[in-house]
């Protein structure tokens, strides 16, 4: 069975199959990443460009690494050192881009459909790395297939996405997949930080993070982003803490062998205890770890790959 | 010069005349009204299944003269009026330099003399700069020509300022139109703040930032007794400060533009930058309002906000792209629609355009009574055609429109008594 899209724009567009299939090719790459020799054949020869105009270590890297290990040669251009600062515009830096003829573009923006904006324009395939507040599609698979790997299955699980919902791209990738995949997502965050209409998508909505992780099978927790916060959406980080972060206490309310989740980077003692990021039941470098094999997945499914038999 | 339009459907609301009757034009003015008139003249146009109206005034227009010529100028900008059906447009000062001084006003007269295709009013700053701080010399400017006075494209914030401007422009005869925003609500927003704005993750602008100074500004008016004229008013709440408002005897008037009463927040999903504008495109009870609004006599006036931006402003990320869209070629198309949808009747729109427009500002047309400027628009207000953005008149080709099929055109346009535009048959 071939991928059905050319592009990996967002969740939103993919259905429950492209999902599961997406998280079995996964499954069939994960092994790669724990041999002596960790290197396939498998995109030898194509050319992948990971043009990032937002700053990223783990995001980018773990492209990289997927790219790499899958034989394809790839390149790494960052805002800071590219065009953008001369004052190009975004097309036509991705259009000498694309004259260099590579095969796929994997791309993070600060815009909100700015991988959209260049899909409409280029013929090479677009992985979107996150786009504004937008989607983070990568981050929300890797999730999945995380949750899926210690669960055994995503139907019916409680899922409580807890913190700065409004500019999330994290959460609204995640509540896109989770919903699809048939599981139940409360979010909970404070009044200034849950978008309008959120509920919408079919997510329960929650001002108290206890009601959200009540008996959750899994609690993912959001990265403050401190330095996007203008002064009037929190009165302090400590508040914040207080009522919304996710600790030692207030993890007694889900289930005792819910998974603790962060999309990383931590702010510990914010939104996070250490306590907790530490803790047993935290998954949180899994999620990184498996982030390498759901990227292969990606790059292998948009460079006309097949799925894997596994399922 | 003479011009005989015979057997058109005649609708002139500002003289409540909505039937078949001839006109007759002659050395620049409205020579006659009546049935069958048969005189011997320069030149007869059959009207016969057509509309006859005043000429259509657009109270807001930005024809980007003198300073940002690349989008369009006031030749271009005027050639796009008349092919849309207007006889007169009313540009705002937000040019470079702003049009805060008489020089600048003059300037804009005499370009408009020179290459105008249609009537030129120009309106002049509230403030020096349009920094919202001092006013501008408006005793001077309104002699000038100047007959209105506005920040568009910024709110006067200073609620002071705009008490001032009220009362010192009322006086001289001259409204104040006002771009209603709280700029702190607005803050870095770039659509209507709602679902779909939370669906695409974009920035949204809530609608009480329109509300609120809309609630402020005709208090304002009613506190002066000054003529405060909201521009391109948007949401279901505004519409209802200035029902509200009139029914208490304020001076307020207020405008829509075609792509408030056609559009929605929908349009900007897919990230098309030609649906970003400001006020951005609302939900659909706020069109449901502004279209009520717009029949029962709320809103006086349509005008398009015409907007010309160059292909590379918009061309870009939707958080960094222009707001606004070209809008002097689509408007009578979209309020026909308007009369199909059955919103209103045939005079209640030909009105929107002509007695009302003129009636906000005190401008002498707007009307076929004898005498008056022969300005006139014949309309065929059955033909259906597609609208291509590359043939738009205009310099620039931002519009949401592109490729939408339009019913109803302006076939012929008149400025005083002669024609400025003919739309060829093949359109």
């Amino acid at each position: 069975m071939s991928f059905g899209h050319k592009h990996i724009l967002g969740i939103e567009h993919l259905s429950r199959e492209d999902i599961f299939q997406i998280l079995d090719t996964a499954a069939g790459f994960k092994e790669i990443n724990t041999r002596a020799i960790k290197k396939v054949p498998t995109l030898r020869g194509r050319t992948i460009i990971n043009l990032f105009f937002e700053a990223s270590t783990r995001t980018r890297t773990s492209f990289e690494i997927a790219g790499k290990r899958l034989s394809a040669d790839t390149v790494n251009i960052s805002a800071s050192s590219s065009s953008v600062v001369k004052g190009e515009t975004l097309e036509d830096t991705a259009r000498n881009i694309e004259a260099m003829h590579p095969d796929i573009i994997v791309m993070r923006h600060g815009a909100s459909g700015a991988p959209h904006y260049l899909a409409e324009r280029l013929d090479c395939a677009i992985v979107n790395a996150g786009d504004g507040a937008h989607e983070h599609p990568s981050q929300a698979l890797l999730d999945l297939f995380t949750i899926r790997e210690k669960k055994g299955s995503l139907e019916g699980l409680k899922v409580a996405i807890v913190g700065d919902i409004a500019h999330s791209r994290v959460a609204r990738s995640n509540l896109y997949a989770l919903t699809r995949v048939g599981a139940e997502v409360r979010l909970a965050g404070p009044g200034t930080m849950v978008p309008p209409g959120i509920e919408k998508l079919g997510a329960e909505v929650h001002h108290d993070i206890n009601d959200a992780i009540r008996d959750a099978d899994v609690v993912m927790m959001l990265r403050i982003q401190l330095e996007r916060q203008g002064k009037t959406l929190l009165p302090s980080l400590r508040e914040f803490s207080r009522f919304y972060g996710l600790n030692q206490d207030n993890l007694k309310l889900a289930r005792p062998d819910a998974l603790v989740m962060h999309p990383g980077p931590m702010n510990r003692g914010v939104e996070i205890a250490s306590s907790v990021a530490d803790g047993p039941q935290n998954v949180i470098l899994d999620q990184v770890e498996n982030g390498v094999a759901v990227r292969m997945a990606l790059l292998y499914l948009v460079a006309g790959g097949e799925a894997t038999e596994e399922s | 010069m003479s011009i005989l339009i015979k057997n058109g459907r005649l609708i002139d609301p500002a003289n409540n005349i909505d039937d078949h009757l001839d006109l007759l034009l002659k050395d620049g003015l409205v020579a006659a009204v009546g049935k069958n008139l048969s005189v011997d003249a320069d030149e007869t146009l059959d009207a016969d299944g057509k509309l006859v109206t005043p000429g259509l005034i657009d109270l807001h227009v930005h024809l980007r003269d003198p300073g940002q010529e690349y989008k369009e100028d006031i030749a271009s900008g005027t050639a796009a009026a008349v092919a849309g059906g207007f006889t007169s447009v009313v540009c705002m000062p937000n040019t470079q330099p702003v049009n805060d001084n008489l020089a600048v006003t003059k300037y804009i007269l005499s370009r408009s003399e020179e290459v105008g295709r249609c009537r030129v009013f120009p309106v002049a700053s509230i403030t020096r700069g349009l920094k919202g701080e001092n006013l501008t010399e408006m005793g001077e400017l309104k002699q000038g020509g100047a007959v209105a006075f506005s920040d568009d494209g910024r709110p006067v914030e200073n609620g002071e300022v705009m008490r001032r401007a009220l009362e010192y422009a009322r006086p001289f005869d001259a409204p104040i139109i006002s771009h209603a925003e709280d700029l702190s609500l607005v803050g870095k927003g770039v659509m209507n703040d709602g679902f779909v704005a939370t669906e695409l993750g974009l920035k949204g602008i809530p609608w009480v930032a329109e509300d609120a100074m809309v609630a402020r500004d005709v208090m304002l008016a009613e506190y002066t007794g000054g003529h405060m004229h909201i521009a391109h008013i948007s949401t279901r709440g505004a519409v209802e400060i200035v029902r509200r408002a009139k029914e208490r005897g304020v001076r307020v008037t207020c405008e829509a533009t075609p792509h408030h009463f056609t559009l929605t927040e929908e349009a900007v999903r897919g990230y098309d930058t030609n649906a970003k504008m400001n006020p951005p495109l609302r939900t659909e009870a706020d069109r449901e309002a502004v279209r009520r609004g717009l029949a029962d006599g709320t809103i006086d006036a349509i005008a398009t906000d015409h907007a010309p931006h160059h292909r590379d402003e918009k061309n870009v990320e939707f958080n960094i792209a222009c707001n606004g869209i070209v809008g002097l070629e689509t408007a009578l198309p979209l309020a026909l629609r308007l009369v199909r949808d059955k919103v209103m009747d045939l005079p209640r729109m030909v009105a929107l355009f002509t007695s009302g427009p003129a009636d906000v500002l005190g401008l002498d047309c707007g009307s076929l009574a004898a005498g008056q400027p022969a300005d006139v628009t014949l309309i065929d207000p059955d033909c259906e055609w597609t609208l291509t953005a590359d043939q738009l008149v205009s310099k620039s080709k931002n519009t949401p429109f592109d490729g939408w099929t339009l019913q109803g055109a302006a076939i012929t346009t008149i400025v005083g008594g002669k024609i400025a535009w003919q739309r060829a048959e093949q359109q």
